[in-house]
């Protein structure tokens, strides 16, 4: 049995014009224009998409789920941030 | 995704540690959240998730073999392009599924080994062997509809990657069991000889198609554990007796019987009643000694090595272009 040891890639679909890629999926391929290719295969058989992104996996960075806590916690404490939080009293429209 | 394994190491720290992240495991799974790649998960959990989605995606690969028997033959340039199309979303789903055992910590090369040298498996059911055009028929039918029914509640498997990778796969599957079910009306609607073609296929593909959904439930070893786990959501018996309440009515619609005696409705169940399934039969084909058990492999083996090759040429080219054309560079 060979080995291919071919690199992983993340693949990106836009599925229709106005929207942004979305994440699709993951695949092997030697380089990025037969990932480019396989993702076609892969994830747009159907129509699904109007523009793919493929990316090395190896070049993502991603926050770390141990941090996950006290890295997104600072958002946590400030409801004054969305709109529910204020009081507005009853009749006044437009707001 | 390497990260699985190494964010698991760094978790093995203390006892405490460990207590503490089981607890979060176990909130997340009760609370109906979903585990993704770099959550700490039980070591357990990890290798079952390893032996379901490796198998389910051996069995797609696998799974091609039987119909692609016949797409040389189909009968019309319309039958034939549904068919490369259907064997085509075979590949598809495996590729998805590989992707999702490959976010648990092992490699796609280790996955393909381990089918090739037969210690990993593949459904049972693509061991038997597709004698007849009528058989692409019942296995759209009965073998895709058994999957279906199966997979749906896969779709909320409490790990992510697979439950999404199920979401993909169910939307393409209803499209297999819809041309299936349409292939088997033609025949069944045709001459004499079609119609008795189409009901010998299902005469053959019923009782294994049964089996799909695994031992009884006071006979299956993993069942418990991974219900607890959420990664299944119902007992094999009672996806069983969905697929069997499904079919009884579509098989009369098609015009054909199902081959067993004992089927008939229980009012007081609300369900249909089944005669008993030969497990012998199940256990033996599981073992190595179905039909086409040997053949299949062989294949499979065989397409992999002829395939080498392409594989080096463009690992080849790949190297000697490394670093000078970017086609990604320019965002879309």
């Amino acid at each position: 049995m060979t080995t291919t040891d071919w690199p992983l890639w993340e693949v990106f679909v836009r599925s229709r014009r106005g929207l942004s890629h979305t994440h699709a999926g993951s695949l092997h391929a030697p380089d990025a224009e037969l990932a480019l290719r396989n993702a076609r295969d892969l994830y747009t058989r159907r129509g699904e998409g109007v523009s793919i992104w493929v990316v090395p996996s190896s070049a993502i960075t991603a926050s770390s789920p141990d941090e996950k806590d006290p890295f997104f916690e600072p958002a946590a404490d400030k409801p004054y941030r969305h709109p529910t939080f204020y009081e507005i009293p009853e009749g006044v429209k437009h707001l | 995704m390497a990260t699985a394994a190494a964010a698991q190491d760094t978790d093995r720290g203390t006892d405490h540690g460990t207590t503490a992240r089981q607890g979060v495991f176990d909130a997340a799974v009760a609370a109906d959240e979903r585990i993704e790649p770099r959550d700490w998960m039980p070591d357990a959990y990890r290798a079952t998730l390893v032996r379901q989605i490796a198998q389910h995606a051996h069995s797609e690969i696998i799974g091609m073999q039987p119909e692609a028997n016949w797409i040389s033959r189909a009968p019309s340039l319309r039958r034939k392009a549904i068919l490369m199309a259907k064997v085509q979303d075979e590949a598809g789903h495996g590729l998805y599924l590989y992707s999702a055992a490959e976010t648990l910590g092992v490699s796609r090369d280790e996955l393909l080994d381990k089918l090739h040298t037969g210690r990993q498996k593949y459904s049972s059911i693509f061991n038997y062997p597709t004698l007849t055009w009528a058989d692409v028929g019942a296995i759209g039918w009965l073998v895709d509809g058994a999957a279906i029914t199966n997979q749906v509640p896969l779709c909320r498997c409490s790990y992510g990657p697979y439950a999404r990778a199920m979401v993909r796969i169910c939307k393409e599957e209803s499209f297999h069991q819809r041309q299936g079910y349409e292939l088997l009306l033609a025949l069944s609607r045709g001459t004499p000889e079609q119609h008795a073609m189409a009901q010998d296929a299902v005469d053959r593909w019923w009782w294994p198609s049964l089996m799909m959904f695994g031992p009884p439930d006071d006979a299956s070893q993993h069942s418990a554990q991974s219900m607890a786990w959420k990664i299944k959501r119902h007992s094999n018996d009672e996806l069983r007796q969905r697929f069997v309440d499904i079919c009884v009515p579509q098989a009369e619609s098609l015009g054909l019987t199902l081959p067993d005696p004992d089927l008939r409705w229980n009012e007081e169940r609300g369900h249909y009643d089944f005669g008993p399934i030969d497990w012998t039969e199940f256990r033996e084909v599981l073992k190595g000694n179905g039909p086409c058990n040997e053949q299949r492999l062989d294949q499979r083996r065989r397409a992999h090595e002829e395939g080498a090759w392409v594989r080096e040429a463009a690992a080849a080219y790949a190297g000697k272009h490394s670093g000078t054309s970017e086609t990604g560079a320019t965002r879309a």
